[in-house]
């Protein structure tokens, strides 16, 4: 059964449709897929009876011609996202076992319009980290391995576990969530799609927040086409979360295969950082030149604050984190240990309950909100968020449709190489992720292409606010260009 | 307003005069069906965490809605305090630790709140008036409540508070003595009501005050104030105030310094004691919330409240002194509660026809009052009625009975005939009053045969025909017409 693995949403979806296999017999062949992965660390928690019984109702609405949009497709759900009755933790001992009473708008939508759930993906805990290496269920290994070697690489981060998971052929797509680039960094260093929507195209309700005014929840899958479907049944207005917009949502799938012709894309000079390696500069011009090929008139344009987005990323995530996280003090749910006094209370359940990276993001964000330092920190980076996305408006405005960048600096480095010493080293995955979040803005991670040693690398596209639909047809159009990249070997069986 | 000093008000010390500088923070809660940013019941009373709801509790990935009602309420508030209605404000998050704070931070507003400045004028005795300044007034959420005595060794939560919503309405610290505080909040109390956005019941915990309280020569700059927190009846306002005035006064004339700090107000020892201080302030990192988008409004809605606002405590008190002639001290006691003042309104046009209204007046505040208050019972709610009040004033003002009769019609409405007809109970209990003239000479002449001496002393004291007004109401069982006896004794007596 594993040629069922390797089908696409698109083509699942057709093939259930057709009634050529079952939603039972698909979501079968998954669950097989995942018990012979745990290796990859993908899931913190599979969910398999569920599963079964999604998949068997699917395929009875399947029998009976009623059929909703994603009817019978098993996927994935980032460990972040609340599941009624399933255990939630989002990957932190301080949430222990707990068990929401409540399912995420955007898992709730997803379920109605007949998916499957198959179980929890693994992520950074609290979302915080680029590599999955920060989960209190250890790191999530990737499917890819450099030719010639057998270290374990990081599949990135936060949503390891997500893009693992859909590179290993261990779900047909998943739901991620992006805060700085925690669903493109991963999707690029698997070889997977990955949106990251415009801010307040999909409801923050229900999933655990990292910070509130940078969160956007998005899928990871295969191709463009598989994470256009997805996304538009993730989208839309929740009256439960008031940052949600009001707008509709479009049949994004759509826009894949409407092409580039006429479409400017403009090349920001600010990205070509130093010390980019000649890989990524070929990459990003190969894109390009695939663009124009296509009839895209592509542009250089300029983004004059991008240096200034990690350093402002910095202060203005972990201040909302900082305040997002005081939740969990061992009081009401999640874990408690017990202290003298509450005092005492509070500080060792939070000690024991929250990692390094996540304490030590939870002390600068306290810094940068203190008395005194407010103006010179969190209002400064406040400015420069304005200022960013000032250049981006300026740019749109002289009639650009979409930006094209590298989505990481290089291709996925190995488990324990980077930021032991030095975080900052770790930060600067995202550095040309977090613009578009400062901006608010959707950004979609492409496959594109390979380093030497046979990883492959991603290309992002930048859209206008809501307009995903460019950022789909853009985005195949470098698919399609690019063509597919799957792991050399499924060397975890 | 910053009268320069208003001298009666000085305190005095060993050292010389003092005077004391208040400002109120008052706590109002929102008269809402639900929470601030929930949906969950505000309803008092109900077993702990009856009404919480996933919001409330904090729960993962759960994010505030605004209430519009609690806007609403607020504008209306702001309206009330003729104060300047912000189209846009913001609302912050307030980060500390607390066991019945479930999100780590409440959220208030901090930088731009929805109502700006506005007054209120509180009337003190003898005519005098006090306009406080309003500073501010914004939303936030109440906390829940950590209950200490329901287990040995550890402490509950009920969160059925926790996220209600409040109206913190910050005075500037125009207030100088005890009695102006007491009577600012009264006043504010009665405006909250009217406007019905509070429903001003502080045994409930529904009005709290936070007083700020600091004590200076006259002329001198302000002082170093402390804040008394969480004060919730209007007695203990005024003794806190004294208390602390005192305490302060103490210190500095023993040549100490008043430090900054926070203090508690303890009603059984009636003093204010430590409760942090400024070094120990918390450090609350004010941020604007994000998951909350800012507060924007069009200047359409608040004008469409204010178009339906009820009249308000100084606008019924000016019409009542135009309209009904009253003094402004009775229109202020009856507008003091708007029952009562409906109350007297219904009396005063029972019927569709004017009555005396200063009596009607008197009346309400007089006997009707203090039988109300012996039962319990605010005026609009004893059983005596608009018409029946009308009925005997209006019994007086023909002279068909005296006041004292009228009082007596009054008790046996209170005590026997609930539902009596004043006229009809005259009548049928013979109060009338005599006006013959020929029946009160008959009595006047038997009283005076009766007392030659004291005719005599009257010649010589005229003030001593009050005596003998009381010997022929006493005769006449009262219902003689007071008037006319007076005429025919001094026509009798010659003097």
């Amino acid at each position: 059964m594993s040629e069922l693995t390797d089908l696409t949403l698109a083509q699942a979806r057709e093939g259930l449709r057709a009634r050529r296999f079952s939603s039972v017999e698909l979501t079968g062949a998954y669950l097989e897929a995942m018990e012979a992965a745990r290796a990859l660390n993908a899931y913190v928690l599979e969910t398999p009876e569920r599963a079964l019984a999604m998949a068997e109702a699917a395929d009875a609405r399947l029998a009976r011609g009623e059929a909703r949009p994603l009817e019978g497709i098993p996927l994935g759900v980032k460990d972040l996202f609340c599941t009624e009755g399933v255990r939630t933790t989002a990957c932190s001992r301080i949430l222990a076992d707990f068990v929401p009473a409540y399912e995420s708008t955007v898992t709730s939508q997803l379920w109605a319009d007949g998916a499957v759930m198959l179980g929890k993906l693994n992520n950074d805990e609290f979302a915080m980290g680029s590599s999955n290496e920060t989960s209190a269920f250890g790191p999530v290994v990737s499917p890819w391995r450099r030719s010639g070697s057998d270290a374990p690489l990081v599949p990135g981060g936060s949503s390891g576990g997500s893009a693992a998971a859909v590179a290993a052929r261990l779900c047909l797509g998943a739901t991620a969530t992006d805060t700085g680039g925690s669903i493109r960094q991963p999707a690029a260093f698997t070889g997977t799609v990955g949106i990251k929507p415009t801010y307040g195209r999909c409801s923050r309700w229900g999933i655990v927040a990292f910070a509130s005014s940078l969160d956007q929840a998005g899928p990871i899958a295969r191709t463009v086409r598989d994470s256009a479907i997805l996304l538009s049944s993730m989208a839309g207005l929740d009256r439960r979360d008031t940052t949600s917009v009001d707008l509709p949502v479009p049949h994004f799938e759509a826009a894949v295969g409407r092409g580039v012709a006429g479409l400017t894309i403009g090349i920001p000079q600010e990205y070509r950082v130093a010390g980019m390696s000649g890989e990524i500069e070929d990459l990003w011009q190969r894109g390009a030149g695939w663009l124009k090929a296509a009839g895209a008139n592509v542009v250089e344009v300029s983004l004059p604050h991008t240096k200034y987005a990690l350093p402002a990323y910095y202060i203005v995530a972990p201040a909302e984190a900082s305040s997002n996280l005081a939740r969990y003090d061992g009081v009401r749910y999640g874990l408690r240990v017990p202290g003298r006094d509450i005092v005492e209370m509070y500080e060792n359940t939070r000690a024991a309950g929250f990692g390094r990276e996540v304490r030590r993001r939870i002390m600068i964000g306290t810094y940068v909100l203190s008395a005194g330092y407010y103006d010179a920190y969190y209002l400064r980076a406040q400015k420069l968020r304005s200022l960013i996305k000032r250049d981006f408006d300026a740019v749109y405005a002289q009639g650009v449709d979409a930006i094209l960048t590298p989505a990481t600096p290089s291709a996925a480095f190995a488990l324990g190489e980077k930021g032991a010493a030095d975080p900052v080293e770790m930060y600067l995955n995202d550095i040309f992720t977090v613009t578009v979040n400062m901006a608010g803005l959707p950004g979609i991670a492409v496959p594109a292409g390979s380093d030497a040693q046979g990883l492959p690398l991603g290309l992002q596209l930048i859209g206008k606010p809501f307009d995903e639909e460019t950022l789909f047809a853009a985005g195949q159009v470098i698919e399609e260009a690019a063509g597919s990249f799957v792991p050399p070997s499924q060397w975890w069986r | 307003m910053n009268a320069p000093m208003r001298s009666a008000k000085l305190i005095k010390g060993a050292t010389g005069d003092w005077e004391v500088v208040i400002g109120m923070e008052i706590h109002a809660q929102v008269t809402s069906q639900s929470k601030l940013f929930s949906g969950a019941s505000t309803e008092f009373g109900g077993e702990p965490n009856d009404h919480v709801s996933l919001v409330d509790a904090a729960m993962p990935g759960m994010l505030p809605v605004i209430n519009d009602e609690c806007v609403k309420q607020a504008i209306r508030t702001g309206l009330g305090l003729k104060a300047q209605i912000n189209l846009a404000s913001v609302f912050d998050r307030k980060n500390y630790f607390y066991p019945d704070l479930p999100q780590g931070y409440q959220i208030s507003q901090y930088k731009h709140p929805i109502v700006g400045e506005g007054e209120v004028v509180v009337d003190m005795a003898e005519g005098a008036q006090v306009t406080v300044g309003i500073e501010r007034l914004h939303l936030e959420q109440d906390a829940g409540k950590s209950l200490h005595d329901q287990h040995a060794t550890m402490s509950y939560v009920d969160l059925n508070r926790s996220g209600v919503a409040l109206m913190e309405i910050v005075s500037r610290p125009d207030l100088r003595s005890s009695d102006e505080a007491r009577a600012y909040v009264t006043k504010l109390r009665t405006i909250l009501r009217y406007l019905g956005t509070c429903d001003g019941d502080m045994e409930k915990g529904s009005l709290r005050a936070d007083v700020n309280v600091s004590v200076r020569r006259p002329g001198e700059p302000l002082g170093t104030r402390c804040e008394i927190k969480n004060v919730n009846s209007i007695r203990f306002i005024g003794q806190a105030i004294e208390y602390e005035a005192r305490r302060q006064i103490g210190i500095l004339e023993d040549g100490g310094v008043i430090a900054q700090e926070t203090r508690l107000f303890d009603p059984g020892r009636g003093e204010t004691r430590s409760m942090r201080s400024k070094e120990e302030a918390h450090d609350y990192r004010y941020f604007p919330d994000p998951d909350l988008l800012p507060l924007v409004f069009e200047q359409a809605l608040v004008d469409d409240l204010a178009r339906h606002l009820p009249e308000l405590p100084d606008e019924k008190k000016a019409r009542f002194m135009a309209q009904y002639g009253l003094a402004a001290y009775d229109a202020g006691l009856l507008v003091a509660d708007k029952d009562t003042a409906d109350f007297f309104e219904a009396t005063a046009g029972y019927g569709g026809t004017p009555h005396d209204a200063k009596a009607v007046a008197n009346w309400i505040m007089g006997d009707v009052s203090a039988y109300a208050n012996s039962v319990g019972l605010p005026v609009a709610q004893s059983h005596v009625t608009p018409a029946q009040i009308a009925g005997i004033v209006d019994l007086i003002g023909e002279g068909v009975i005296s006041g004292k009769i009228a009082k007596d019609v009054l008790a046996i409405i209170v005590a026997e005939d609930k539902s009596g007809d004043p006229r009809a109970i005259v009548e049928a209990r013979g109060l009338k009053q005599v006006t013959d003239t020929g029946a009160i000479e008959k009595v006047v002449d038997e009283i005076i045969a009766a007392n030659p001496d004291k005719v005599e002393q009257a010649k010589a004291k005229p003030t001593l025909i009050g005596w003998f007004v009381g010997q022929v109401m006493k005769a006449s069982g009262g219902k003689a017409n007071p008037q006319a006896v007076n005429e025919i004794l001094k026509a009798k007596l010659g003097i």
